[in-house]
This record gives structure tokens, C-alpha cells and sequence, in this order.
């Protein structure tokens, strides 16, 4: 397979704190093919927006080392000279932050803000960018685009100020997306509305959208492949159906056992024990997830827990799946999904 | 007798503007809604943004004024009490609210968080309130050396705790919780919702639970209102307005619910695009002449929607 469009190998984000680095992405290797939707999924801390913004070189500098490789279309981010990195970020890489409300500049009417990055990346004569940009209102399913043109953001509703970053992040045709929590800010029938309009713009276009988020609601409607991290790793990965269907990793089965669930029932929902470590206190030996899951033997666990591949593009970490259980499970019948009811 | 009665209640906020700030027009937040909540059941307020949920909530809880209306808590009308009489009722409500983050003073201590409604409200000596502050941290499971703490030093569903602990320690009969999990990830979501319930069967609590989630309302609640722009659209048990939804909006709402099984997405997105256009197409005949949803029509004893 040579279609990757990005290709990250072992990176790892460090921050420093008090004169130490301490790993947020800790050794993270995986693809984005063209026209594909990658979720990462994990809970704050896990280093998902870590990695996000290790891809668009957010980070600042003076604090932060990464290690690795992040390749795009062949050229490693990482290494780059800012001048090209400026002309790849913006115009073939895109991104669409979580709250529309701070993205967007309240001083500019909206039509100025989407233009801007034309200004940088393309050679655009000034009522090209105009006509442009209408067009570009229109294909994220702004109807009345010629007012909304001159509109300021507060003007518009959460949807619409959506909207306009999503088209802000479209500007130059870009060929990867890199979305933080698109949806998280919105109403639920706003986040249907941006859900299916970024799986027409994947159906329509040629686009990849790599997706950070908490919300596996969101992963099972959009997702084609999906990435469960945890404490800065991977722990497992594969098409999104096989991970609803058959997750193995303790966290992800914990994970989607914790969700209220479909019926109404008074019963209690699955706690996960203890919390999220810090990158501070991390234990960065043995399995990371071993800690919340005590009633497994020690045994069960890898010394140095590697990726799995148990099945053709299904992988987790470490061998403490197979004799995972809840603690309540009848030993034996614990192959039960969310969809298993 | 039901434990509160909420009768035709509206909040409304004035817009100031002109010559001396004079009112020129009103927000109608809450416009005109009716329910009642049954002694230790639990009463889901769903809504979009800006549809008057959380106004309703913090008028009955007076941090908002109401306009007109009744507030009957055990048959008194709280709304229109003043003084000393108002203080003695209003210990029985409290409120859990949203972010754990910014709902805590951070330059308290857990003790003195915890324990400021009892200095409100009671006096005890200080032995006695340190005894009380204890008691309930044990009650919500945090660790007793805690007490020193801020909550800068705690994780967000530990800080949700202590949000409940304050809002326990006067024995309180109704807790308004307004959006108590969402700034939570799914697992600590999961754990504040377990202990809300195992507190209510504990202190017999009747809960007004305001909440967008769907997901959350389902799995929590008994009976469900639903609003829209200050008025309610359909009231009704969960089985009803789940299974059998009558208004468009509520229909609207019901389908905005991700779909769990990746293999049935598209299906999903398909009968989505269909209640849209249904929606698109009918909604006007949910509606009075000036955009508000119409009188609420009995459906059966517990089930009702704004309809023709």
C-alpha cells in the first residue's frame, strides 16, 4: 500500500515541565490512505489533541520535542523548513477546532476570514476569492451566502459560526482535514447536521479527515477506521464495524460498556476504576491500563506490551484481552458488544 | 399532594435600551409551562440551546425572578414568599450544576465549600460542622484528608462530588441538576450518574434533571418534558416519547441520536433526511400565528404533545 497520505511513525510529543520531558504521544505509528476517516478516540488525557496539533505544528517550540516521523505525502512535517511547512499547512492541510465561537475572529465579517488563507495560498484576484468563497458557503449548506458573506460571528447560531470554520478549513482545497472535536460544542441535531455534511464532503470530494474525539457516537457515524488511545498509546485499532462489533482491548470493551445505553434501564451504567494518570505519574512500564483493571492476573500482561495484529487490520496492545472479564461477567460469555442486546 | 406543582410559569428578561435604559422589548424565556414532580421520581427537562430548560430550572430555585406563575412546593407557593419564610424553603431545593470547573470558589477549601450552606442556614458549633463536612465526604466517597484540599487539586468527577456533597448537606428534598455530566468523559460520566441514584434511593431525592443528552435523559429519568422556545412541545413517560413520539420536533430531536452500530449509519442518515424534510415541510402546523408551539393535548393519562 503506497496511497498514504499521511504516514506517522513513531512519534512522540514531549513536554517539559520543571526541567523534565514528559511524554504526552508516547511512540504512536499509523496511516491515512486518500478518502479515508480515521477517528481517535480516548478520554481527555489521552493525548489525542497532543497529537493533533503535533501534526499541524501548534505546539510551541520552546516546551516541546517531537520525535519521529510525520509523513506527508512523502515529506516528514517534523523535519521541514517552517517556509515550506507554512505553504503546506492551511492550503493541503486543513483543521476545524472544537469551539466556533473562539476560531473565529469577532472583529471580521465571516466572508474576510474565509478569504484569508486564499490570500496566502492562492493566486486569487480579488473577485475571484469573493465568488469563491460564496461558493464555498453554499457547499456547506449556507443558503442565503450573499448575507452571511458580510456577517460578523455573532451574528450567526453554533451551527452556522460551524459551518463557516469548516469552510474556513476548506478554503484551498485541502487534502486532509484534521478535525479536534467538531461536533462537542453543538446542539445533538447541529451535530447530525455537521456529522453527515463532513461525509458528503468525503463522498463528494476526494478529502481524508483525520477525527479527534471523545464521542464515540460521533466515531460510529463517521469513522471508517478508528484508534483507541490511552495514557499517550495506542492500544487498539481497526475498521470502525469490527470495533463496535468485536473490540477486544479492555479499555475499549470498558469504554463502550460505560455509555448509557439504548434502553431505559435504572440499573447501573459500568464504572471504570480509578483515573486517568497523569503524564507526571505515569507508570510508562507494563501494561499502562493494568492499574484499572486489578482483578486481572499479572500474568495476563506483556512485560513490554507490543501491538497485536490479531486479525487483518485489527490491532491491540498487549495480550491481557484474552483473559479479560468484567468483574461481574460469568467467565466465559464476556465476547458480549454494545450491540450484542 | 405532589412534592412541586409548577403552574403556567414564565420567566421573562427585559432588553434595555434608549433614553435612561428603558425596557423596550422581553426575551419570553420560559413561556407558560406546566408540570409536576411526583416525590422521589426523577424529571427530565430536554432541550436545544436557548429553549428556557435552564431558565425554568433557576426559577424555581429563585436565581432567576419569576415573572408570573406558580411555584408550589408542597403546596406553598415559594415564588411569592418573602423574607425568613422564603429562606426556610428554599434550604429544601438544591442545585448540582454544570461545570465542576467554574461552580467551585478556588480559593476555598473543600471544608469551607461544603460547609457554607450549613453557616447559612444553621448554626452549629464547630466541632459540630466539621463532624457534618466529614460525614459527608464519606457520603460521596472522597477520602477524608480531602477536607484540606482546593479543588484545584481534584479531577473533574471528583470536583462533581463535592458539588453534590454541598448541595446534600442541608437534607435537601429536590435537586435541580442542571447539565450534571456534561463537561465529563463518558467513564466519570458514568460514575456521578451511579451515585446520583444511589443517593436518591438514600435520602428519597426527587430530581428535575436538565439535560441536551438524549442518551442521559433515556437511561436516567422516569418522565420526560420536552421544550421549545419557553414552551413544552410533549411531556410523557421515557417509553412514551421514545417509543412513541407525536411531535415533529420531538421526532426531529429523536433522530439526531448517533447511531451505535456502524452498519446501520447510513441507514440512519437516511431516515434523518427524511424527518428533516418531513420537518421542513409540517413544522408550521405545530405552531400558533407567532412561532410558538401550541396547547399541550392529552394523549393518554401520562402522554401529551403540543399537536391539533
Amino acid at each position: 500500500m503506497n496511497n498514504n497520505l499521511l504516514d506517522i511513525q513513531n512519534l512522540r510529543t514531549s513536554f517539559h515541565i520543571k526541567g523534565k520531558a514528559y511524554a504526552a504521544v508516547d511512540g504512536v505509528s499509523f496511516t491515512i490512505q486518500e478518502n479515508e476517516i480515521v477517528a481517535i478516540v480516548g478520554e481527555s488525557g489521552c493525548g489525542k489533541s497532543a497529537l493533533a496539533l503535533s501534526i499541524m505544528g501548534l505546539h510551541p517550540t520552546k516546551t516541546t520535542t517531537l520525535e519521529g516521523q510525520v509523513a506527508f505525502k512523502g515529506e516528514n512535517l517534523l523535519t521541514i523548513p517552517q517556509a515550506r511547512f507554512d505553504q503546506i499547512r492551511g492550503k493541503e492541510i486543513g483543521m476545524i477546532f472544537q469551539d466556533p465561537m473562539t476560531a473565529l475572529n469577532p472583529l471580521h465579517p465571516v466572508g474576510r476570514q474565509i478569504e484569508e488563507s486564499m490570500g496566502q495560498h492562492l493566486a486569487l484576484a480579488k473577485e475571484e476569492r469573493r465568488n469563491r468563497t460564496l461558493e464555498l458557503l453554499k457547499q456547506v449548506g449556507i443558503q442565503n451566502e450573499q448575507r452571511v458573506y458580510k456577517q460578523y460571528p455573532h451574528e450567526l447560531s453554533g451551527g452556522m459560526r460551524q459551518r463557516v470554520v469548516i469552510a474556513i478549513a476548506l478554503a484551498c482545497d485541502p487534502v486532509l482535514l484534521v478535525a479536534d472535536e467538531p461536533t462537542t460544542a453543538l446542539d445533538v441535531t447541529i451535530q447530525a447536521q455537521i456529522s453527515d455534511l463532513l461525509k458528503e464532503l468525503q463522498n463528494r470530494t476526494k478529502l481524508s479527515i483525520l477525527l479527534i474525539t471523545h464521542d464515540l457516537g460521533v466515531v460510529s457515524e463517521l469513522a471508517d477506521r478508528v484508534i483507541v488511545m490511552y495514557a499517550g498509546e495506542i492500544v487498539e485499532m481497526a475498521e470502525v464495524a469490527t470495533l463496535f462489533h468485536y473490540p477486544l482491548h479492555p479499555y475499549t470493551r470498558s469504554l463502550l460498556k460505560s455509555l448509557p445505553g439504548q434502553q431505559s434501564t435504572k440499573t447501573a451504567l459500568h464504572v471504570i476504576e480509578g483515573i486517568v494518570p497523569s503524564i507526571q505519574k505515569l507508570d510508562r512500564s507494563g501494561c499502562r491500563f493494568a492499574p484499572r483493571i486489578r482483578w486481572i492476573p499479572e500474568q495476563a500482561h506483556e512485560n513490554d506490551p507490543q501491538l497485536h495484529e490479531v486479525a487483518p487490520g485489527h490491532f491491540v496492545r498487549c495480550t491481557c484481552y484474552e483473559s479479560f472479564h468484567f468483574p461481574d461477567d460469568h467467565i466465559g460469555d464476556d465476547n458480549n458488544a454494545i450491540t450484542g442486546n | 399532594m405532589p412534592l412541586l406543582e409548577i403552574k403556567n410559569l414564565h420567566v421573562h428578561y427585559p432588553i434595555r435600551g434608549g433614553f435612561f435604559r428603558r425596557i423596550v422589548d422581553t426575551v419570553q424565556a420560559v413561556d407558560g409551562i406546566s408540570f409536576t414532580l411526583k416525590r422521589g421520581e426523577t424529571y427530565g427537562l430536554v432541550g436545544e440551546s436557548g429553549c428556557g430548560k435552564s431558565s425554568a430550572g433557576r426559577a424555581i430555585i429563585g436565581l432567576n425572578r419569576v415573572t408570573s406563575g406558580k411555584v408550589l412546593f408542597e403546596g406553598i407557593d415559594i415564588a411569592q414568599l418573602r423574607g425568613q419564610a422564603r429562606s426556610n424553603h428554599r434550604k429544601e431545593i438544591q442545585m448540582i450544576f454544570q461545570d465542576p470547573y467554574s461552580s467551585l470558589n478556588a480559593q476555598k477549601t473543600v471544608h469551607s465549600i461544603i460547609a457554607e450552606p450549613l453557616r447559612n442556614f444553621e448554626r452549629l458549633s464547630s466541632k459540630e460542622e466539621l463532624r457534618r463536612v466529614q460525614t459527608l465526604l464519606d457520603r460521596v466517597g472522597l477520602s477524608p484528608e480531602s477536607i484540606h484540599k482546593f479543588p484545584h487539586q481534584f479531577s473533574g468527577g471528583q470536583r462533581q462530588r463535592i458539588g453534590i456533597a454541598r448541595a446534600l448537606a442541608l437534607n435537601p428534598k429536590l435537586i435541580i441538576a442542571d447539565e450534571p455530566v456534561s463537561a465529563l468523559d463518558v467513564s466519570v460520566q458514568a460514575q456521578v450518574l451511579n451515585f446520583m441514584q444511589d443517593i436518591q434511593k438514600e435520602f428519597n431525592l426527587t430530581y428535575l434533571f436538565i439535560s441536551h443528552d438524549l442518551g442521559v435523559i433515556r437511561h436516567f429519568c422516569d418522565r420526560i418534558g420536552i421544550m421549545y422556545k419557553g414552551r413544552f412541545v410533549e411531556e410523557g413517560t421515557v417509553e412514551e416519547i421514545y417509543n412513541n413520539p407525536q411531535h415533529m420536533y420531538t421526532k426531529r430531536l429523536l433522530a439526531a441520536i448517533p447511531e451505535m452500530d456502524p452498519v446501520k449509519r447510513a441507514e440512519k442518515a437516511k431516515q434523518r433526511r427524511w424527518i428533516q424534510a418531513q420537518y421542513e415541510e409540517t413544522f408550521d402546523r405545530f405552531l400558533d400565528p407567532d412561532g410558538k408551539a401550541l396547547e399541550l393535548k392529552k394523549i393518554t393519562d401520562t402522554h401529551s404533545a403540543a399537536v391539533q
